[in-house]
């Protein structure tokens, strides 16, 4: 699955640290090979395996790819600047402390995390120093099929040498694939006050704009975000980034409204399991606390579930399709965790009287959840007809909500 | 009513920076592991009173390891530190460039209990065990292991590897207290029959604030030898994300197609993890069997006050 790109040859490239096979603290279990068990059959399940039509794969492409590239990620940055950490936190689950071992990357690395993830796309670690005049490198190539390009500047180290590097890197990626999301990770800021937070982003946002203004690229459009893999900022970073490339999205938001407003719901995300990314939630606004907590609910419900849910020989998934948790705290706050792919759960946040009437929940659950099956099958068609907009299944969910029984 | 409460020492010693402060305050005072770089050198002995399990009380020493209060403690403070001692805990950092002062410093300890309480029970801890390669850390801890257990006689060491950074804390920790509370067997004899009636696989009590396991019942081999101090770990760290949310959590039911779990609390200083894998029995009904057993439980408690003050005397 890791290739070197570039390099003569596809043999062995793998970059992974030999260290970090065995190194996942052990709270942390999670198998790498999570993920739902072999005998999966159902609808969507079917077609969203390695290479299936359905998750965001092809639809989000950007550029002129083709339906067969996969929508790329890329991670760019210089040297030491936590790139590496990060994939490894987001995606691997590794713990924070434990990316103090992690050996420097010299080498393009290429995480494909689609069996794993909903999120069909790779991360391409790059070494610090990247030289774009070496013929061996055929930017060009990696550029055309990338989806949004991150770029990592460490805030607690001096950042001009970054800010440079940003420059070259965005321009010329700019100038292959203008279709491109640019998003710079402003990182580490764990180390900073809050003070001290914002005038770092606000100067290196100014620099960063400046230098693009001056080299007559204002229609390049930079995003930035403060992270830290000490806390969730990371994940929420990564889910908008993410977001921005599922064209589902609108439809995905618009079941989730009639989701929630149906179900006596205050807030409900829709997680990628593996990731704590959320790929959609309803269009109430995000508080940073609720996100963590749900966050923090998946860790619970999949490190319980991989400890007294496998089978006996420690064989099947911790997460499957009878997967959910119900967590109560003091203030009548409900937490509830549904599965509804493969890859995905539906966290909402509720309150204990809306609760009492489980059974109009679980009835609305079952119908969006159809509608999300029907959504990505959808999704592959609405690919080869350019048209992502909300379509029938979803109408059909707003005629099952817009009646609920009351009878419960 | 402290005057019914039975107090415990416990001495937490060991060279400074070693971790001690950091250890109890994860596990006592709600801290997480990063807050611990926070932590400044303990001058003298800082002590604590942690109100265990209603009427047991822990009074933690928690003595400052900078050799000048350690030669203190050897001398002038002799008897007032090792007096009275239940239990000493000795932390050893395992990235230590003194070994040899180490063991000496602990020998010097080990002189001072058997002179001043000769029956307290020593636990020593490697340590920091997350700054070892994966790979090494079983073999460096069996020849630590060895040593102290060469060093200690003829007194008897428990040794334990931790770290603050995974749940190897609460195994070492949940042994200790364990060692502490009054009447564990009663207790374990009633989960035993509470586990079997209601045809559990498995049911672990935690203590309500420290989450450590304080007693459990297997009714099902399973699979994973380290999951209580695990549960512990995730529980505890899921609590405190509910506190930064200015709420307590409360219970949890989990289930996939193989298991459903259930974490409520139990009595007034505990909760209880039951552990069903029968798909045919209803949530419901496993939560009424929770219900049902609380009252039962709780009275064990309350029994087991007047007979703590009475060993008192
Ligand atoms: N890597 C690692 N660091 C730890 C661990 N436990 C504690 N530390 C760090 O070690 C440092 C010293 O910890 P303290 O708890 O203050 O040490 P202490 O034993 O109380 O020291 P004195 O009070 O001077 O005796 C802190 O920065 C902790 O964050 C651990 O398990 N692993
Ligand atoms: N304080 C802090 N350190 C970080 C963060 N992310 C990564 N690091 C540290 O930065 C160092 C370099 O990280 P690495 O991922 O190897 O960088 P790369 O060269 O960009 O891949 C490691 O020691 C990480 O532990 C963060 O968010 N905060
Ligand atoms: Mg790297
Ligand atoms: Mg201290």
């Amino acid at each position: 699955m890791a290739l070197q790109f570039g390099g003569p040859g596809p043999a062995g490239a793998n970059e992974e640290p030999a260290l970090i096979g065995g190194s996942f603290g052990a709270s942390d279990a999670f198998p790498k090979d999570f993920g739902y068990g072999e005998e999966e059959e159902a609808e969507l399940e079917g077609g969203s395996g390695p290479g299936g039509g359905s998750g965001v794969s092809g639809v989000a492409g950007g550029g002129p790819g083709g339906a067969d590239s996969k929508p790329r990620i890329l991670l760019m940055g210089l040297r030491r600047s936590g790139k590496s950490s990060i994939q490894k936190v987001v995606f691997h689950k590794m713990s924070p402390n434990e990316t103090l071992f992690l050996e420097s990357t010299n080498k393009i690395y290429k995480d494909d995390i689609s069996n794993s993830s909903f999120v069909n796309f790779q991360i391409w670690d790059f070494p610090g120093q990247m030289d774009f005049f070496d013929p061996t490198f055929d930017y060009e190539m990696i550029f055309r099929g990338t989806g949004a390009l991150i770029y990592v500047i460490d805030a607690q180290d001096d950042y001009m040498e970054a800010l440079t590097r940003l420059h070259i890197t965005v321009s010329k990626a700019y100038k292959v694939n203008p279709e491109m999301n640019f998003e710079v990770f402003i990182h580490k800021v764990d180390g900073l006050s809050d003070d001290h937070k914002i005038e770092t982003q606000r100067d290196i946002h100014q620099r960063a704009n400046d230098d693009l203004a001056d080299a007559g690229l204002e229609k390049l459009h930079l995003s930035f975000y403060l992270t830290s893999i000490y806390d969730h900022s990371i994940f929420e970073a990564f889910s908008k980034v993410v977001q921005k490339l599922i064209p589902q999205l609108p439809t995905l938001e618009n079941l989730l409204n009639i989701f929630i407003s149906n179900s006596g719901i205050e807030k409900a995300f829709l997680f990628d399991v593996v990731s704590k990314i959320y790929i959609a939630t309803d269009s109430s606004p995000v508080d940073m606390q609720s996100y963590e907590l749900c966050c923090d609910m998946i860790d619970v419900v999949i490190d319980v579930s991989c400890i007294y849910g496998l089978k006996e020989d420690g064989s099947g998934s911790a997460y499957d399709k009878e997967s959910m948790a119900i967590i109560k705290l003091n203030n009548t706050t409900v937490l509830y965790l549904k599965e509804v792919t493969k890859f995905l759960a539906l966290v909402c946040i509720l309150r204990e009287e809306s609760f009492e009437r489980k059974g109009l929940i679980d009835y609305n659950f079952h119908c969006f959840r159809k509608a999300i099956h029907e959504v990505f099958e959808v999704g592959v068609v609405s690919y080869r007809t350019c048209n992502h907009q909300a379509s029938t299944p979803n109408m059909k969910v707003v005629t099952h909500n817009g009646t609920p029984r009351n009878a419960v | 009513m402290p005057s019914t409460a039975m107090k415990k020492k416990v001495l937490l010693m060991g060279k400074s920076g070693s971790g001690k402060t950091s250890m109890r305050s994860i596990i006592f005072a709600n801290y997480i592991a990063r807050d611990t770089r926070r932590l400044g050198a303990t001058i003298d002995v800082e002590h604590s009173h942690v109100r265990f399990l209603g009427n047991l009380v822990l009074n933690l020493w928690d003595c400052g390891g900078q050799d000048t209060f350690m030669e203190n403690y050897f001398t002038s403070q002799r008897d007032n530190i090792f007096r009275n001692v239940e239990v000493l805990i000795y932390v050893f950092d395992v990235e230590s460039r003194e070994l040899e002062k180490d063991m000496h410093y602990y020998q010097s300890c080990l002189e001072a209990i058997l002179q001043n309480s000769p029956d307290a029970k020593i636990f020593c801890l490697v340590h920091k065990m997350d700054l070892v390669q994966e790979d090494q850390r079983d073999l460096i801890f069996k020849e630590r292991e060895e040593d102290l257990r060469r060093l200690s006689r003829p007194l008897e060491c428990a040794c334990f590897r931790t770290s603050i950074w995974d749940e190897t804390l609460y195994k070492a920790w949940s042994s200790i207290v364990y060692q502490l509370i009054p009447n564990v067997q009663q207790l374990e004899m009633n989960l035993r029959n509470f586990a079997q009636i209601i045809e559990a696989d498995e049911v672990l009590l935690f203590e309500r604030a420290t989450f450590l396991v304080i007693s459990h019942y297997q009714c099902k081999e399973q699979r994973d030898i380290h999951r209580f101090e695990k549960i512990s770990n995730i529980i505890k760290q899921f609590k405190l994300s509910c506190s930064k949310l200015a709420a307590s959590f409360q219970s949890m039911e989990v289930r996939n197609s193989n298991f459903a779990a259930f974490i409520d609390i139990f009595t007034s200083n505990t909760y209880v993890m039951v552990v069903m894998s029968d798909p045919s029995i209803p949530s419901a009904a496993t939560l009424i069997n929770i219900r049902n057993a609380r009252k039962h439980f709780e009275k064990l408690e309350r029994v087991d006050g007047p007979k703590h003050s009475l060993l008192m005397r």
